[in-house]
C-alpha cells in the first residue's frame, strides 16, 4: 500500500514537471530558457518511460532529446538571437482562441478516451511482465534490420540536407573570386 | 499503481499544449518546440500501450520515431537559420515569399 502511494506520488510529480516545463517552454519570454524548459520536459517524458519499465527507450530519449536536440536548439537560438531576443507581442484574441482550442482538445479527446473503455480496471492494469532489452535488441537486428538501415540513410540524408541549407553562397563566391 | 489511463491523460494534455503552441505562437523556434511536444505525447502513448499489451512493437516504433524526430529538428532548424538570414526575423508571419 505504501509502495502504491509512493508510485502515485512519483507519477504525479513527473507529470507536473513534464506539463509545467512544456508550458514554460512555450510561454517564457527568453527563448534560451524555453529551450531549457523543453529539455526538462523531455527528461520528464524519459521519466515516464522509466515508470513504464522501458529503460532502453528512456536512455535513448535522454541521449537524443536532451543530448542532441536541446543543444541544437540552444545553438540556433544563439545564432538567431540578436534581434529576436524578446518574443513578439502577442495578439490577445489569438491567445484566448488558442486557450479555448486547448480546452476543446482536452475535453474532446478526453471524452473519446473515456468512452473507449480505457478506464475499465480489467483492461488498464499492467499485469504482464515488462519487455526486456534483449528482446528489443534481437528484434532490431533481425526483423527490423531493414528499417534500421533505412533510418541510417534518412539521418544521413537529413544531415546532408541541413548542411546544404546552412551553406552560405555569398561567402563561397567571394572566396572563389579571391582564389 | 499507475494505470494506462493516467499515461494517456498526460499524453492528451501534452498534445493539447502542443496544438496550442502551434496555433498561437508566431516564433518559428517555438513552433518547433510545439512539434516536439506533440511527438513526445505520441511516443508516450506508444510506450504506454506497448507496456499494457506486452508487445515490443510499440517500443521499436517509439525508438524509430525518436530518431526521425531528431532528423526533423536538424532540418527544421537549418530552414530557420536560412529564413533568418533572408528576413532578419524568425516571425513566421514575416515569411511572405518562397523566393530563395
Amino acid at each position: 500500500m505504501v509502495l502504491h502511494i509512493m508510485a502515485d506520488a512519483l507519477f504525479i510529480s513527473v507529470a507536473i514537471l513534464t506539463i509545467g516545463s512544456a508550458i514554460f517552454a512555450l510561454e517564457t519570454r527568453e527563448l534560451v530558457y524555453g529551450a531549457i524548459g523543453l529539455a526538462i520536459s523531455m527528461m520528464g517524458i524519459a521519466g515516464f518511460f522509466l515508470l513504464l519499465d522501458s529503460p532502453f527507450v528512456a536512455m535513448f530519449q535522454i541521449t537524443v532529446y536532451v543530448g542532441a536536440v536541446a543543444v541544437l536548439v540552444i545553438f540556433t537560438v544563439m545564432l538567431v538571437r540578436t534581434q529576436a531576443l524578446f518574443s513578439i507581442k502577442e495578439d490577445y484574441r489569438r491567445k484566448a482562441a488558442g486557450i479555448v482550442l486547448l480546452l476543446v482538445f482536452i475535453g474532446g479527446i478526453g471524452a473519446v478516451v473515456l468512452a473507449s473503455g480505457l478506464g475499465n480496471p480489467a483492461f488498464t492494469q499492467f499485469n504482464t511482465p515488462a519487455i526486456d532489452v534483449a528482446t528489443i535488441g534481437k528484434q532490431m537486428v533481425t526483423y527490423y534490420a531493414p528499417v534500421l538501415v533505412l533510418l541510417g540513410l534518412t539521418l544521413a540524408a537529413s544531415v546532408i540536407g541541413a548542411l546544404a541549407l546552412a551553406r552560405r553562397e555569398d561567402i563561397e563566391q567571394k572566396n572563389e573570386r579571391v582564389n | 499503481m499507475n494505470e494506462l489511463i493516467d499515461f494517456v491523460t498526460v499524453a492528451v494534455v501534452l498534445f493539447a499544449i502542443g496544438i496550442y503552441g502551434l496555433v498561437v505562437k508566431r516564433n518559428a523556434i517555438r513552433m518547433i518546440f510545439s512539434i516536439e511536444i506533440i511527438a513526445n505525447a505520441a511516443n508516450l502513448n506508444l510506450i504506454a500501450f506497448s507496456r499494457n499489451l506486452h508487445n515490443a512493437q510499440g517500443q521499436m516504433f517509439a525508438l524509430f520515431s525518436i530518431a526521425i524526430a531528431a532528423a526533423e529538428v536538424a532540418v527544421g532548424l537549418g530552414i530557420i537559420i536560412v529564413a533568418y538570414r533572408l528576413y532578419k526575423e524568425i516571425d513566421v508571419e514575416e515569411f511572405r515569399s518562397m523566393k530563395g
